[in-house]
């Protein structure tokens, strides 16, 4: 399924520095020469991007370019999808997470994810947190459970407004508690990487509001990778930004540099068409 | 600005659009008229049938019985008072019956023609329901009681009115001296009609005055709980597998079309693959609740996958990826969070099937399943004659009052139905969830 590119094996060994590793930075995940194919369509080209430990990478670029597709591939959901071929070395913490005796449950326990839609069970809200930890044995005993979710639902700044409906569905909060619920349910597994594919899209700005500073504040323990359309979201909540164009990274740099002074023509014409 | 020409509001006002605008609603009035006919006889035709099964079975509701001073007396019985089981049953409880009907009906006629006759007023299953009572209640030795026991078939469809007591003699299924007694009876308030519980206590009988569908009713549940423990795993896991597991190739569309052929296969073909394979092949017993239940089961798992399927599929693809991206392996995802999800659609499909399942007759033909069963079955492995089947065998009975014996079956197996099509529908409406 993975086509080892050049000198991988190196890269592989958990106790070798990357070559690309600078000292000031902590790489957390390392993407070379990634390429994706749905049946014969080439969706990424040549990606390679770091992901930095505690910041908050935004994927940003026209719609269909390959954003999800790339974000898919960090924990592994491509494999769900039928005809999905993935080539290229991705590394968490030196490991690749496609290497063969990976088992991709592995990885998106370490990497969770928060859908661009509010997807939470319908069960209660309890049960919505409780999830993950539950399937993987994270905890023992009732106690320890309550207090997992409670740690969780507080981080995602929803305890305050749930902490008397622990036991009413997931499904019949508003569409921002919704939302936050889902962020809650994925930290309630303790990731090192969160991916976010669009979490505000469907939200009111007061809303989209609470969830950025969740944003900011996660960061400060997280790796956040956030797919969003608004300049000014990325201005306000990201450290460095990557532009996506017809499946290639157009341009990657800090947020301020590359909206300041992007290089790439494409890029260019994006910032100015978003801003005009 | 506009496009509009000046005559445009014009055409609205001709006699021509008028016309058309009037023809359009003659139409709509012929299409309205014609919907509201054919529902008009669909109920009629619905009406008719309920009416005509609920008439026809007015009478199988009630039991006529014959009211007898019956002389138990002691020395009929080995052992007089303290008789055994064994010497209770060896008793003519027969002779006591036709004593007591003399003394009721002045005495014993001469001739052996008018004692046959007169005997025949009460069931021939009456000194046996005697004996059962004094068999629960010994202590009846010795005594002289009023018992009130079910009359014959004949002299019951004459006191219910089924047979028109006016109906010119040689018509009558008794004879001129038994219409004479009836009436003698009826003078002495020895005739009354009582509910008959015997419909739903007891089983199969000769005699249709006693007989019951109770064997039938043990015998459809346990061929029922059979066809539910085969068919609900094996098609929820065959639709589970279908719609989560399987790649999508050819071979799963082979797999697929036949599913849905085999649902539209006549029944009474797994009627004859159950004879062939259950009955000749593995021996099992025949007219057994087991074989008629795998058999029921070839017939209800095609109905029960794609019942299953449909519910599985109706689980939003968004939820299986929420369990995937917290780390949820696929038969986790599976069984977590897509068979709870699904579990409504599926319950729903499965008492659906089951009331199919219930209502069939024709593979149980097949398989043996319409032999006379006298007693409910205890196991398994007993011969069982199914509700249907029971009403099937009823109605091909000459006797006439098993015309309204069938039809009190059918409301009966109609009622079951009806019930649970009902809480299908309940557990539908009471579990639907919202997204």
């Amino acid at each position: 399924m993975v086509t080892q590119m050049e000198a991988p094996l190196e890269i592989a060994r958990p106790d070798s520095q990357p070559a690309t590793s600078r000292p000031d930075v902590e790489e957390k995940m390392i993407c070379r020469e990634v390429n994706v194919f749905y049946g014969d369509f080439h969706a990424i080209r040549n990606a390679t991007l770091d992901i930095h430990a505690r910041e908050v990478l935004a994927l940003m670029g026209p719609s269909g370019c390959g954003k999800s597709t790339f974000l898919r591939c960090l924990n592994r959901m491509n494999d769900a999808v039928e005809n999905a071929r993935v080539t290229g070395t991705i590394l968490l913490d030196g490991e690749d997470i496609y290497a063969p005796g990976i088992d991709p449950v592995h990885v998106r326990t370490r990497v969770g994810m928060v859908a661009q839609a509010p997807n939470p069970f319908p069960k209660s809200v309890y049960d919505n947190i409780a999830f993950g930890p539950r399937l993987h044995g994270f905890v023992k005993g009732r106690a320890e459970l309550d207090d997992l979710v409670e740690r969780s639902l507080r981080r995602a700044g929803l305890w305050d407004e749930v902490k008397d409906k622990l036991d009413e569905r997931g499904t019949d909060l508003s569409g921002g508690q919704q939302q936050r619920l889902c962020i809650a349910r994925a930290i309630a597994n303790d990731p090192e990487v969160l991916l976010m594919d669009e979490p505000v899209s469907s939200l009111d700005p007061n809303a989209a509001a609470v969830i950025e500073n969740l944003i900011t504040e996660l960061s400060e323990e997280y790796s956040i990778v956030l797919i969003t359309h608004s300049m000014e979201q990325t201005r306000r909540v990201t450290d460095r930004t990557a532009f996506f164009y017809l499946g290639e990274i157009a341009e990657a740099g800090p947020t301020a540099e590359v909206f300041e002074n992007p290089q790439d023509e494409r890029t260019v014409d994006f910032i100015r068409g978003a801003f005009g | 600005m506009t496009d509009r020409s000046a005559g445009a509001t014009h055409r609205y006002r001709t006699a021509g659009f008028d016309a058309g605008l009037r023809r359009r609603r003659r139409r709509e009035t012929v299409l309205k008229g014609l919907g509201i006919l054919s529902i008009a006889i669909a109920i009629g035709m619905l009406v008719t049938l309920f009416g005509s099964i609920f008439w026809q079975a007015r009478t199988a509701f009630v039991q006529t019985q014959i009211g007898l001073e019956i002389d138990i007396a002691a020395e009929e019985f080995e052992g007089g008072a303290d008789a055994t089981a064994s010497a209770i049953k060896g008793a003519s409880f027969r002779g006591m019956v036709r004593d007591a009907l003399y003394d009721r009906l002045g005495g014993r006629p001469d001739s052996r023609a008018a004692r046959r006759d007169m005997g025949a007023i009460v069931s021939a299953d009456a000194p046996f329901q005697l004996m059962q009572d004094v068999l629960d209640n010994p202590d009846l030795i010795g005594q002289t009681r009023m018992f009130w026991l079910p009359a014959s078939d004949d002299v019951h469809n004459l006191v219910q009115g089924v047979i028109d007591p006016d109906t010119p003699a040689a018509d009558l299924p008794v004879g001129e001296r038994v219409m004479g007694w009836l009436e003698e009876l009826e003078a002495q308030n020895a005739i009354r009609s009582a509910f008959a519980w015997d419909l739903f206590l007891r089983s199969d009988s000769r005699d249709p005055e006693v007989a019951g569908i109770f064997a039938g009713v043990v015998g459809s549940a346990l061929m029922l709980t059979v066809t539910l423990l085969v068919s609900l795993p094996l098609g929820v896991a065959a639709a589970v597998y279908l719609e989560e597991f399987a790649p999508r190739n050819w071979f799963t569309k082979v797999i697929d079309a036949n599913i849905r052929n085999l649902a539209a296969v006549p029944s009474i073909v797994f009627g004859l693959l159950a004879l062939a394979v259950f009955i000749r092949v593995f021996g099992m017993p025949r007219s057994s609740p087991l074989v008629g239940g795998l058999a029921l089961s070839l017939l209800t798992l095609p109905t029960m996958i794609i019942a299953a399927r449909a519910a599985i599929a109706a689980v939003p693809p968004s939820l299986r990826t929420a369990a995937m991206e917290l780390g949820a392996s696929k038969m986790q995802t599976v069984t977590k969070v897509v068979l709870p999800n699904a579990l409504p659609g599926i319950l729903t499909g499965t008492i659906i099937s089951m009331a199919e399942a219930l209502g069939e007759t024709a593979p149980l033909l097949m398989i043996g399943m319409i032999a006379f069963v006298a007693d409910p079955p205890s196991g398994f492995l007993d011969p069982a004659a199914p509700l249907p089947v029971q009403i099937y065998t009823w109605s091909t009975s000459p006797e006439r009052a098993f015309a309204a014996k069938t039809a009190a079956a059918i409301i009966v197996l109609l009622l079951f139905l009806f019930l649970m099509n009902a809480l299908a529908i309940y557990l539908r409406d009471r579990l639907q969830k919202k997204w």
